[in-house]
């Protein structure tokens, strides 16, 4: 994880537990997909924005995680 | 990524079908030519789909249509479209406010959360969201199931004809929302009058309607005042910690109609798709005999009856386009509002293997019977966990189960935003 620059977000969709409700995409357009169903990340490392935390504070399968560089989760919330 | 990318993936279709192979018109802008059509096309009969939305999907899945009062809309009918329009940031809810909006009554709607795009509508609705994951309904699962059991009890007690409605559709839901958010059982003759007003679209007068809004709203005060009293530890005792804490980013009257239309969405929905779905159980071929044969499938089987059941009556919730948008082959106007018709895009034979026939154990089924987009059902996960206790505790306890009268004989609502039976009697 040396190369991780600090500060920066990580983002993961769970597929096994994506619906596809389309509500990250809604919240955060520039930032999910709904492909076939299932959402997925346009970009895994981002910069840190509000609208990530809404999608994965949001998603009814907790299925986006939001982690920090060092793998520490920033959402959902437990 | 191109926009024109991001947004064709956005509307992807399951994999199997990727490509609509339909060829869409060549675009074109209408919008001023043609003389809108009555919508909806008839009166809903039982749950019947109109076939007349078969042909609009394959030959002009994008037409003016005009509700009882607003201005014209457009009507989207193809799954992709419908899904665009749903979630894709460039058709709005919060620009429907103040526009002359297509409804299906004389008031101008006020519709809080309803109303709201991203990151308002986020805002509000994380206030909740926490409440309604998957994760927390299965913690309701055993309670519903107690409460199901008790209520089989009280049917089979009542003894053979007795209403499904009254004995177990209306008083499930009711008490598992009332539970969650902390509104006590025992006022329900009240608020379950006042929620009609929320589904309402000729059953009741105007002015009725805008009474029974503000009784429930007052009556949600009421609840939210006394937690400021005595906290609680349900869903409005968390509602006003909340806000208390987030003076700057809620605004009490926020708070008030998102806990009023929880418990009204919470039950007027349930309560009217469990008779629909073992309606569509005992009256459709490959229905109860199978889930009796095959109880797994519950799960999957309250997923096809999700698709199958035209559950909405009409249109309602236009999204108003930000900009110009080529949809279904039209060019929709920024500015323009857009309606959609979600059994259409249930049906949607480009999707769904053969979309007419009720197949409980059906694999691929991205149905949008809870909608798609940032305003997707919020109780979602919990109807579905009702549904399948439901479902479960009949098949266990009344496994004989039938309609005592002939399906010709049911009486079914109008003048709501939703289809439903008025009564159910069954046997065993």
């Amino acid at each position: 994880m040396s190369q991780e620059e600090p500060g920066r977000w990580r983002v993961f969709v769970d597929s096994t537990r994506c619906i596809g409700s389309g509500i990250c995409a809604g919240a955060a357009p520039t930032h999910f997909v709904v492909v076939d169903g299932l959402s997925r990340p346009v970009e895994e490392r981002i910069d840190p924005v509000e609208a990530v935390l809404d999608a994965a504070e949001s998603c009814p399968m907790e299925a986006i995680i939001v982690s920090d560089v060092e793998g520490g989760r920033i959402a959902p919330e437990p | 990524m191109t926009r024109s990318r991001v947004v064709s993936q956005r509307t992807g279709l399951p994999a199997r079908r990727a490509v609509d192979e339909r060829e869409p018109p060549p675009v074109t802008d209408t919008s001023q030519a043609t003389t809108p059509q009555r919508y909806p096309f008839s009166a809903p009969h039982r749950l019947d789909v109109d076939p007349r939305y078969a042909q609009l999907r394959r030959e002009e899945p994008l037409i003016r249509i005009r509700l009882p009062f607003g201005e014209p809309a457009w009507l989207a009918t193809r799954y992709a479209d419908v899904r665009t329009v749903l979630a894709d940031p460039r058709f709005s809810r919060a620009a429907s406010v103040g526009r002359d909006q297509p409804r299906n009554t004389p008031l101008q709607p006020d519709e809080g959360i309803l109303a709201m795009d991203p990151p308002e509508h986020t805002r509000l609705r994380r206030l909740v969201a926490k409440a309604f994951t998957a994760r927390r309904v299965e913690e309701l699962r055993p309670r519903t199931r107690a409460v199901a059991e008790e209520l089989v009890d009280g049917m089979l007690a009542a003894g053979p004809p007795a209403d499904l409605v009254a004995h177990l559709a209306t008083p499930l839901p009711i008490r598992v929302i009332c539970d969650l958010l902390g509104v006590p059982v025992a006022d329900q003759d009240r608020f379950r009058t006042w929620s009609e007003a929320i589904v309402s679209t000729t059953s009741l007068s105007p002015d009725t309607i805008r009474s029974y809004v503000d009784q429930l709203m007052g009556y949600m005060a009421g609840l939210i005042a006394q937690r400021r009293v005595t906290p609680t530890d349900d869903l409005i005792g968390a509602m006003v910690r909340a806000r208390d804490e987030n003076a700057d980013r809620l605004t009490e009257e926020e708070v008030v109609q998102l806990a009023a239309g929880l418990l009204a969405a919470g039950h007027e929905t349930t309560v009217t798709q469990i008779p629909n779905m073992v309606y569509v159980l005992l009256t459709e071929e490959g229905g109860w005999e199978r889930l009796r044969a095959e109880p797994d499938l519950v799960p999957k089987a309250v997923e096809e009856l999700m698709r199958f059941i035209p559950l909405g009556a009409t249109a309602a919730f236009p999204r108003y386009a930000v900009e110009d948008v080529e949809l279904g082959g039209v060019l929709v106007r920024a500015g323009e509002p857009v309606v959609v018709s979600v059994h259409s895009a249930n049906r949607d034979e480009s999707v769904f293997t053969d979309p007419e026939r009720l197949d409980l154990g059906r694999e691929v089924n991205p149905h949008l019977g809870f909608g798609h987009g940032v305003h997707h059902c919020i109780g979602a996960q919990l109807a579905r966990m009702e549904l399948q206790v439901v479902l479960e505790t009949l098949l266990r306890r009344t496994p004989g189960l039938r309609l005592a009268v002939p399906p010709s004989e049911l009486t079914w609502k109008s003048g709501l935003l939703v289809r439903g039976l008025t009564a159910m009697p069954v046997r065993w």
